[in-house]
């Protein structure tokens, strides 16, 4: 069921995958451009640093570098390194912070999935937060990944629930429902796009290469769950606040025009440690695991409660259980 | 090779002519500067500078897109019966008709341009040093068949003109197999388009099978009715030579296909309100409004007043061969499509989100000038080509290295043109 677009790529005799060859056809323009390296005036404005310092012309080097580089999908490892170098780079000579952007691959034998306990959930939006902070989402447009709808009792109706509840929680006669990416087995947002900006990794996380984004919102027109975000403007996270452990497909620094969403932490679960939002929800309504270990507390979970998902009609197979107690 | 005299004389067709002429250059100029400055504060501040925000994140610039990719199809509602089926009253209209294609489609092309949010990313469409993810995404389907059409369109009558400019007759071996391409090429790019937004199980309001033909049948209206205000207004204006048989065959066409356009809403409008469920629920915040919020209400009902009274007006004979109501009429049509398939149709698909929240959306002042900058463009272009095209046409220009060439008077004294006549076709009976 899952489809794997990195074993999709063809191959030639030699082994190199055709998007390989693209990227060495790349490499021979970047090199030809690489004289107008501090050229380019629309690259320039990328980097606000005051002219003729080396430092400027160094951010100029790595903005136009930045600019003619590959989708991540489809670079070799060392690339991929440069790449990573480049961007903790610029994160210095821009912001003067010391960032680490990991590339940790898939784990084999893991594919992620979440359970929400409706029963426990009681408003408080603590993931919501903790969300914010650990993904360094946007605090000027105030982006948020996960949606916390509060329902009166009785039905589960999306139509009259309220998402934007400002007053004590849990108010009476209410339960709570939280929404966010649910990373769909059969994901429309990755069908549409039409540069292959976004993909699902192995694990079943679907991710989106920030560079490689043209910004044409198709994907958030395709997505059932409205989980995307776009960057109407500059994000904007004060460097007091950055959460400087970071991921390339994750929480690194996102840029004006592109589209973001949730990546059930990728930096993080990759490691083995849990999402942000799980570890702060206060009630224990946020479970999450890997649903090939039969010993997972998900895998018992799906096992022993009824659970649910929103629209299974739409036969996208997300990745994200409700349950009651 | 005549492609230097060629260009020059299409540089003197296009940039000579009254004084009217020069207003109307002029005014479009200034209002693609007034568009190219909005165009520069959403560049260096993002799209964050609309009216769009995450719920409705497709807006006015999608919405004209959509309506205008009808306007480009359209033109093979002329080109079909004029080359393939050897027409001879369509045969004077039709490079006015491809003309408005070509223009359609620079507009179509510029309104997906400015609705881009990273657009120096636009490299990575581009197969070969990008990825173009083809045939997976429906929108990379809509590149190739946008871009496929605009060159046909741009070949085609460049060749017959060209020819005629060298004083030849233009080979119909060479372009009639190119036409037929382009007669399916013109069903396909509205079909992808309407598949575009058809294809998305996530937004029930456009996840109907109606969507396709409903998309060919409004284009089928809103094109030929504008071909005719062109005509109608290139044969006032000019000593062009529009037969009454292209006027009453395009008013027939444009009728037809307004009635067919009225049929399929209706059955869109049964399906969605006769048994009220909650796949409708964007059609009723587009028609009543949901919960107070009604921004889009008078518009829709605009639209639905403005296509009803023209179709009807239209189906009686009289009205339809009257230039004093064939043009008010082709106008209301036009402007009740756009709405319809324009703002009518890309802004109810996000209203209320997949998640039942309402938030509405109204076009910035940003917005406003880059959508009339980007008109103003397709009506320059639309107007180069026509008088280009022209001269060319009437014989008044050909190559100096013609035998023939004593003809080459671009424009003509204005007091000899014919002057406007009635274009009621002589009764039969």
């Amino acid at each position: 069921m899952t489809s794997d677009p990195t074993t999709d790529v063809p191959r030639d005799a030699a082994g190199q995958t055709l998007l390989q060859k693209r990227v060495d056809r790349r490499r021979a323009l970047s090199i030809l451009l690489g004289g107008a390296a501090a050229g380019t005036s629309a690259v320039a404005a990328c980097a606000p640093v005051s002219a003729a310092t080396p430092e400027s012309k160094e951010a100029k080097l790595l903005a136009w570098r930045e600019y003619i580089k590959g989708n991540y999908r489809t670079m070799t490892d060392a690339e991929r390194a440069e790449t990573i170098a480049r961007l903790e780079r610029l994160a210095e000579l821009k912001r003067g912070v010391d960032v680490t952007i990991q590339s940790t691959g898939a784990q084999p034998g893991v594919v992620f999935g979440y359970a929400f306990n409706i029963s426990k959930c009681k408003g408080f939006r603590s993931c919501v937060e903790a969300c914010i902070n650990e993904n360094n989402l946007d605090r000027r447009a105030a982006t948020e990944y996960i949606r916390i709808f509060e329902m009166e009792d009785g039905v589960i109706d999306f139509d009259h629930a309220d998402a934007t509840f400002q007053h004590e929680v849990p108010a009476e006669g209410h339960f709570y429902i939280g929404t966010q990416c649910f990373q769909c087995a059969d994901p429309p947002c990755v069908k549409v796009c039409p540069v292959g900006a976004t993909w699902q990794e192995p694990d079943g996380i679907t991710v989106v290469d920030y560079d490689w984004c043209i910004g044409c919102r198709y994907c958030m027109a395709a997505c059932p769950y409205w989980a995307r975000r776009f960057n109407w403007s500059e994000p904007e996270v004060p460097v007091a606040e950055l959460n400087t452990n970071q991921h390339y497909l994750g929480n690194r620094a996102r840029k004006t025009g592109v589209v973001e969403k949730c990546h059930f932490c990728i930096h993080r679960t990759r490691k083995g440690q849990l999402p942000a939002c799980v570890e702060a929800c206060p009630t224990g309504a946020r479970v999450f695991g890997n649903l090939l270990d039969p010993n997972s507390e998900i895998r018992w979970i799906l096992a022993n409660k009824r659970v649910f998902r929103l629209k299974e009609d739409l036969k996208i197979e997300p990745r994200f259980w409700y349950f009651t107690d | 090779m005549h492609l230097k005299p060629f260009a020059l004389s299409a540089l003197h067709s296009a940039t000579s002519g009254g004084r009217r002429y020069h207003v109307w250059m002029g005014g479009l100029t200034l209002i693609m500067l007034v568009g190219a400055y909005a165009y520069s504060l959403q560049l260096r501040y993002g799209l964050g500078v609309t009216g769009m925000n995450d719920h409705v994140s497709w807006g006015l610039y999608i919405s004209n897109f959509t309506f205008l990719v009808g306007l480009a199809a359209a033109a093979m509602m002329l080109v079909l019966p004029a080359y393939i089926l050897k027409d001879v009253d369509f045969g004077r209209a039709v490079l006015m008709a491809e003309a408005v294609a070509v223009a359609a489609l620079v507009m179509c092309l510029a309104f997906v341009v400015v609705d881009i949010g990273n657009p120096l990313g636009g490299w990575h469409l581009m197969p070969g040093i990008g990825f173009l993810n083809w045939p997976r995404s429906l929108l990379a389907w809509d590149v190739l068949v946008l871009n496929g059409y605009l060159a046909l369109n741009l070949v085609i009558p460049f060749y017959i003109l060209y020819s005629r400019f060298s004083g030849r007759q233009p080979d119909k071996r060479k372009y009639i197999p190119w036409m037929y391409i382009a007669v399916m090429w013109a069903v396909s790019i509205h079909l992808v388009t309407a598949f575009l937004l058809a294809g998305l199980p996530a937004r029930p309001f456009w996840n109907t099978a109606l969507l396709g033909p409903r998309f060919l049948a409004s284009a089928f209206t809103a094109g030929p009715a504008f071909v005719i205000l062109l005509l109608w207004f290139i044969r006032r204006e000019t000593e062009y030579e529009i037969s009454e048989g292209a006027f009453s065959k395009l008013a027939l066409i444009t009728t037809v296909a307004a009635q067919i356009n009225l049929v399929m809403l209706g059955s869109e409008l049964f399906y969605k309100f006769y048994s009220p469920t909650h796949h409708g629920i964007n059609a009723r915040y587009l028609f009543f409004g949901l919960d107070g919020h009604n921004a889009l209400v008078p518009w829709i009902w605009t639209a639905i007043a403005l296509s009803t009274v023209a179709t009807i007006a239209l189906m009686i004979h009289p009205v339809r061969n009257n230039p004093r109501w064939l043009i008010p009429a082709c106008v209301a049509l036009f402007v009740g499509i756009w709405i319809e398939k324009g703002i009518g149709l890309v802004v109810p698909g996000f209203i209320p989100s997949p998640l039942g929240e309402i938030v509405e959306y109204t076009p910035s002042l940003v917005e406003l000038g880059v959508t009339a900058g980007v008109w103003a463009l397709g009506m320059f272009v639309l107007t180069v080509l026509v008088r280009v095209a022209l001269p060319i046409e009437l014989g008044e220009v050909r190559s100096p290295y013609v035998e023939d060439a004593g003809a080459a008077r671009i424009v003509r004294p204005r007091s000899t043109r014919t002057q406007r006549r009635d274009i009621r076709p002589v009764r039969t009976r």
